[in-house]
């Protein structure tokens, strides 16, 4: 337990460290919500049809997703990656531990800071200049903090799994370029996913991705209302066990062919 | 003309202030704090065409920001500077132009190109005419043997190698005056006996200045006449190195590792400077006892692993002339 | 002026044989960011299938604005990366290396790299906006195709600026520029989508202050045979240039800091 406090702990000091960078970050998620809550405002005023979210729950979805931002499987954990790398990850692979779990947990507590870091301010100066609103109703911010819980297991799971991917491919680049480029559409990222065409909702709300941002976005807005919440999770837990197993497969899969070939 | 002339130098230094933890973390992201450096103090002297000068002194002393001075990239407060003519840091450029430079630690060299290459590159940033730079750099090629190691690219050099190819690259452009930094810091015993010559040679037969700036003691001994030595920002001594020996202490460390670990090594001769497990550090003074006859002592009587004669290294050098100067 | 365009060909050449060293690798990053930077027109898109319009603007008429924003950024991407690495330069003591040698620092680092992974961006921008061209009903013409270009150029030149800013930042501090990064792929993402749309602080920045919509937004006005505001976006481009100039001085004044502070 300590171990995942001293991980903690050393990313917040090293990221207050570079205070400039801090800043710049946060500056820099602020102009990209700014920009694109303008953008889309102009949309909502070109056309006077019924969306299927109205924009003030679009704005809401825009925020939360630049506050929970680092809560993305966008970067992977970077000792792991270097031990896999340089081929030392034999070591880890020959010792009795549960190694998966060990570097899921290492996920979660590494996630911690920077999203903490990240989304308290975000919330604060969203909430009082830039539109965002309080929870629909306090069920709403119930089945929201639910929905984080799962979007944190969820993304967990993929960069786990990621991370394990490089034990076959030692660069991994395009792997990671096409999961990053799926993940910023599926999620939500790109555009909220109720505004793409209706043909494709059907397969967005199957995704896995829409766990990660989506799903808490439109339960904190009401777009989704409270009742489902415990659906979606659902939804959201199934495909993290599944990721999980496969990741847990892989790993041992990926072990004994390591071991076996001598790295 | 004189080469170099430096008068009365001085610069220094803002340095960030870091504190320590987490509150110290969360503090620093409100205000900094900062303290002064005196990196150059009052320094002055000056350098003929074609001497080679040992400029050495402790870390931090403030030798490499004089040898950035004194190649234009860095403006002192205070105190006038030459370099073969010109004010440095005010012609840039010019002055560049007809300096080399080497540094151990860092090749001028790109990475990832074939040496010859880098060289063809350079002649091109130094615009070095084709028929001069043929000539120089089959030249250079040949004193310096790299002919194998054209076509390998610069990452792949052992470190003696790539110090060859750096010693070549910085003189394509026949500078007058040639910095070497370290030059021969982590060389294998050859290569370093190879580089030291190449120097010499170039000195000697080619009349390149040379302003050589080290830790190491067998350099400046078997290269340099003159030596300069600054501390803490100013020149504690300017002279042959028989002198500044002379001047501070003749004496020479024998450092002795013995098979038993707690054997007390004791001799009316020697003093002891320190114990590190199995290995005594022994001082010495040559006049009163020669080496070879101190060895012959030691080993009769303590059982011995191995052991070497060494000069003092710099640091102490530098301790002794301040206790020196304090008594 | 002469040995100086030599010595830039001969970096580029370097640098362009350097990364052919590793045609997969290249192949494979190229087509990734085709693929990354694609997915934002994806996005215009399915907002534009959604909305059915933007403030009068159709999809082709912003696939204008877009194309020519991607292919100038591109542009400036490709060559700009020693400015754009250049912090990372002067914290491991690098830059006294170029210092040390009888050339403008600026052009060494100009001709640092040309890189060629860029091209992604570049294609898929050239192919939005060859799109735009073909379903967009202009009578094309000397005069308006070399609007395009100049627009590009000067978009080019504006970026390229920017970044040399950020790199004359790093003489102050060393910790993160990414506030420049907030402003060059927020300007992209801003450029994409007519001026209006935004609010008037926003527009006045992006025309007074980070002259984007001189290089992007006035031209396109122009050639689309839109009323443009000042009646001047002939002239416009050139702005862009201007701006490169500018920065150069800046960084000037950045080395001249760094020559007496000496890190």
């Amino acid at each position: 337990m300590r171990a995942y406090w001293a991980i903690v702990s050393a990313r917040f000091r090293m990221l207050l460290q570079y205070r400039a960078a801090a800043a710049a970050g946060f500056g820099t998620q602020l102009f990209w919500g700014l920009v694109r809550i303008m953008i889309l405002e102009a949309f909502y005023r070109s056309t006077t049809a019924k969306q299927p979210m109205s924009l003030e729950q679009a704005i809401d979805y825009i925020w939360l997703g630049q506050a929970m931002l680092m809560m993305l499987p966008a970067w992977l954990d970077i000792e792991v990656t270097a031990m896999i790398r340089s081929g030392t990850v034999v070591y880890e692979l020959l010792r009795p531990l549960d190694l998966y779990s060990l570097w899921f947990s290492r996920a979660v507590a590494a996630r911690t800071a920077p999203t903490v870091l990240r989304a308290v301010p975000m919330f604060i100066a969203a909430g009082l200049f830039f539109g965002l609103r309080a929870p629909a109703s306090p069920a709403s911010a119930a089945a929201w903090l639910l929905a984080v819980l799962g979007a944190l297991l969820l993304t967990c799971a993929i960069s786990t799994l990621l991370t394990i991917s490089l034990l076959w491919t030692i660069s991994g680049e395009g792997i990671f370029q096409l999961t990053n480029t799926c993940m910023w559409i599926f999620s939500g990222m790109l555009v909220p996913l109720p505004l793409f065409p209706d043909w494709a909702q059907g397969a967005l709300n199957v995704l896995p991705f829409r766990g990660l941002m989506d799903i808490p976005a439109r339960l904190y807005s009401g777009n989704l209302s409270p009742g489902v919440a415990g659906a979606l999770f659902l939804h959201q837990v199934l495909w993290a066990a599944g990721l999980i197993l496969i990741g847990r497969l892989l790993l041992a899969r990926g072990a004994r062919r390591l071991v076996v070939q001598g790295g | 003309m004189r080469h170099i002339v430096v008068e009365n130098l001085s610069k220094n230094f803002r340095v960030a202030v870091r504190q320590p933890g987490l509150w110290g973390a969360c503090r620093g992201l409100a205000a900094r704090s900062y303290r002064t450096v005196q990196a150059l103090d009052g320094v002055s002297f000056s350098i003929d065409a074609g001497e080679l000068v040992g400029y050495i002194g402790p870390n931090g002393a403030g030798k490499s920001t004089t040898v950035k001075v004194l190649a234009g990239i860095l403006v002192p407060d205070s105190g006038r500077c030459e370099v073969l003519g010109r004010v440095p840091w005010r012609e840039r450029v010019a002055t560049v132009q007809r300096i080399g430079a080497v540094f151990g630690q860092r090749t001028q060299l790109w990475w990832d190109l074939p040496v010859i290459e880098s060289f063809d590159l350079l002649r091109d940033i130094y615009r070095v005419p084709a028929g001069a730079y043929a000539r120089i750099r089959d030249e250079l090629i040949e004193l310096l043997d790299l002919a194998p190691l054209l076509d390998v690219p610069v990452r792949q050099l052992s470190l003696g190698q790539r110090m060859r190819c750096d010693l070549a690259a910085s003189l394509l452009h026949s500078p007058s005056l040639l910095f070497l930094d370290e030059p021969t810091i982590g060389l294998d015993a050859v290569s370093k006996l190879a580089a030291r010559d190449f120097v010499r040679r170039l000195n000697r037969e080619r009349g390149v200045t040379v302003l050589l700036t080290t830790h190491d003691m067998d350099d400046i001994e078997a290269l340099c006449e003159r030596v300069i030595l600054i501390s803490k920002g100013q020149i504690l001594s300017d002279g042959t190195l028989e002198a500044l020996r002379a001047q501070v202490t003749p004496e020479r460390w024998l450092i002795v590792d013995l098979l038993e670990p707690e054997q007390v090594v004791s001799d009316p001769d020697v003093t002891e400077v320190r114990r590190d497990g199995s290995r005594v550090v022994l001082r010495f003074d040559p006049r009163r006892v020669a080496a070879a006859e101190l060895i012959a002592r030691i080993t009769a009587r303590h059982a011995i692993h191995d052991l070497f004669v060494e000069n003092p290294p710099i640091e102490e050098i530098i301790a002794s002339l301040y206790s020196r100067e304090r008594a | 002026m002469l040995s100086g365009v030599r010595l830039y060909l001969r970096y580029i050449g370097v640098s362009v044989r350097s990364q052919m060293q590793y045609p997969a690798s290249f192949v494979m990053l190229t087509l990734g960011a085709f693929l990354i930077t694609g997915i934002e027109f994806i996005g215009i898109w399915a907002l534009l299938h959604r909305f059915g319009n933007l403030k009068g603007w159709a999809l082709s008429e912003i696939a204008l604005l877009y194309g020519m924003v991607q292919v100038a950024f591109s542009l400036s991407d490709a060559t700009s990366r020693g400015f754009d690495t250049f912090a990372g330069m002067i914290k491991a003591g690098d830059f006294d290396r170029l210092l040390l040698r009888p050339r403008n620092a600026a052009h060494q680092l100009a001709g640092q790299e040309l890189t060629l992974r860029r091209a992604g961006r570049f294609s898929q921008g050239l192919v939005i906006l060859l799109w735009a061209a073909s379903a967009l009903h202009i009578a094309w013409s000397a005069a308006t195709i070399g609007l395009v270009v100049a627009s590009i150029l000067g978009g080019a030149c504006l970026f390229f600026g920017l970044i040399v800013l950020q790199a004359t930042l790093a003489f102050w501090t060393t910790e993160s520029l990414e506030i420049v990064n907030t402003v060059t792929y927020g300007g992209v993402e801003t450029a994409q989508y007519p001026l209006t749309i935004y609010r008037p602080w926003f527009r006045k920045f992006f025309t007074g202050v980070i002259p984007l919509a001189c290089v992007n937004y006035f031209p396109a006005l122009a050639i689309l045979g839109r009323p443009a505001p000042w009646g001047l976006p002939w002239v416009s481009p050139l702005v862009g240039v201007g701006f490169l100039a500018m920065a150069l001085q800046i960084w000037k004044v950045g080395v001249r800091r760094y020559c007496s502070t000496g890190s």
